[in-house]
């Protein structure tokens, strides 16, 4: 039976441990925002040995390309992207101590087995509801790689914002135990 | 020969890109709703849930529905006796396409193949717009419209068959695109096939199937059955709203089948994800 917990970033080996795959989140603090063209930096950086634009450790990183803000919003609609893209960057970021991503859609192995090691999860938003998350969003600033525009790295101040674990610490993934559930062979 | 000016293509093109971001069209809420009626997996129908709250969210507030505000794809028919004046017609699309993006607060999408440098400040806000355009007969020019967001178009696929593989080489492989696609494209989805042609006609006429109403049923009585076998097929698959699980993968199934050469079998698979904004005004 899935759990529901209200969590606040950063997260700690023992809070990710305890999620199971179809827990229900509601995530709360400081998340960052980072997608293919920044993840591809963030990586470059650690293979140059340098610091990152933000600390990795216990943090939460959310796959998206927001839409602009409207005068007097912190943000426009802002649900996430599909994931599979980040695959070959995040298993680098899960080892540096990322604790969790948000996105939408399968990750590989070497991510969920990356989250089994190093105990990270892999969190999923509801694709298509930019409207309803974007308005989770309380503050939005851009603190590397505005060049990128839509892709550039935010750091949001998130309240509530809902999520589902996807993979967990375990080697479960809920795509798969959810389709299991009603294919009809 | 009529004449429409050059403005008044740009002033309407970028008044159904606003609109459109944010404003589901029925036929795509009523599916929705549909499918959350007969939605058996709890998981899966309070995604749905979600979502139809998103669409009310959009509507009544102006925002986005999603973040992916997608590529602007026009499919034009220009009557034979207008001329535009003013200028030309692609350049209005393109202009009315760079406002409403612009104006309606829409994310700027398209870049560079390689370096993935974004052309906002370069070729134009998320310009360029994809149009395909016709001529046919009368003195008014046609616009279907669709903003396509990229999760569902990085699923889709195309394969020349031997004739030999029949309608159930379609099915298969029409089966086989959605099952490995899995959650990816944000399903329940809208399923495009082109049938027929040569290889590029069957991708365009696969895109042109989507701009369909959902709930409308195909002309070709053969292509209404093959659609709904299709549909049933999917939905088989389990994958459910988001992935999650469930028995609504799929809203629909629309087939354009042409005319094709004696040797070939092109199909086509261009999918759509739930949030279906698609138009279309006559000027």
């Amino acid at each position: 039976m899935s759990k529901t917990y209200h969590l606040t970033t950063p997260l700690s080996d023992e809070t990710v441990e305890k999620l199971q795959s179809g827990d229900i989140v509601y995530l709360s603090g400081t998340i960052y925002t980072a997608r293919d063209a920044a993840h591809k930096r963030l990586v470059d950086l650690l293979d140059a040995g340098k610091e990152l634009p933000f600390d990795v450790k216990g943090a939460v990183i959310y796959f998206v390309g927001p839409t602009p803000p409207k005068p007097g919003d912190p943000i426009g609609s802002a649900g996430p992207t599909t994931s599979y893209r980040m695959d070959s960057y995040s298993p680098r970021l899960i080892a540096e101590g990322l604790k969790g991503m948000i996105g939408k859609g399968k990750r590989n192995k070497d991510v969920t087995d990356a989250c089994e090691k190093y105990k990270a999860v892999y969190f999923g938003a509801t694709g298509g509801a930019g409207a309803l998350l974007g308005k989770q969003i309380k503050s939005a600033e851009v603190i590397a790689y505005e060049e990128l525009g839509p892709e550039a790295v935010r750091k949001l101040e998130v309240v509530d914002f809902p999520v589902t674990v996807v993979n967990d610490t375990h080697g479960n993934d809920l795509y798969k135990i959810g389709r299991e559930q009603y294919e009809v062979k | 020969m009529r004449e429409i000016a050059y403005e008044e293509i740009v002033k309407n093109v970028r008044d159904i890109i606003v609109y459109s971001a944010s404003n589901l069209p029925e036929d795509a809420l009523n599916a929705m709703k549909e499918a959350y009626e007969h939605e058996k997996s709890p998981v899966s129908k309070e995604v749905l849930k979600q979502l139809l709250e998103n669409a009310d969210i959009a509507s009544s507030e102006a925002r986005p529905l999603c973040q992916d505000t997608g590529l602007a794809v026009f499919f034009v028919k220009i009557g034979a006796d207008v001329k535009v004046v003013g200028g030309l017609l692609k350049d209005a699309i393109n202009e009315g396409t760079e406002k409403g993006y612009i104006e309606g607060y829409l994310r700027a999408s398209t870049c560079e193949p390689f370096s993935r440098a974004n052309l906002k400040d370069t070729v134009g806000y998320n310009l360029p717009a994809i149009i395909h355009l016709d001529i046919v007969e009368g003195d008014k020019i046609e616009i279907e419209y669709a903003a396509k967001g990229g999760g569902s178009e990085n699923v889709s696929r195309a394969r020349v068959f031997p004739p030999a593989a029949g309608k159930q080489g379609v099915i298969d492989f029409v089966r086989e695109c959605i099952s490995d696609a899995g959650p990816n494209p944000c399903p329940p989805l809208t399923v495009g096939v082109g049938i027929g042609g040569t290889f590029e006609k069957a991708v365009i006429s696969s895109k042109h199937a989507l701009f369909r109403n959902i709930g409308s049923i195909n002309d070709d009585p053969e292509m209404a059955e093959l659609e709904a076998t299709i549909k049933d097929e999917l939905n088989k698959l389990g994958i459910g709203t988001m992935g999650m699980g469930g028995t609504e993968t799929v809203l629909a199934v629309h087939i354009e089948a042409n005319p094709c050469h004696i040797a070939s079998l092109p199909v086509s698979v261009n999918v759509q994800c739930h949030s279906s904004r698609h138009t279309h005004i006559t000027i």
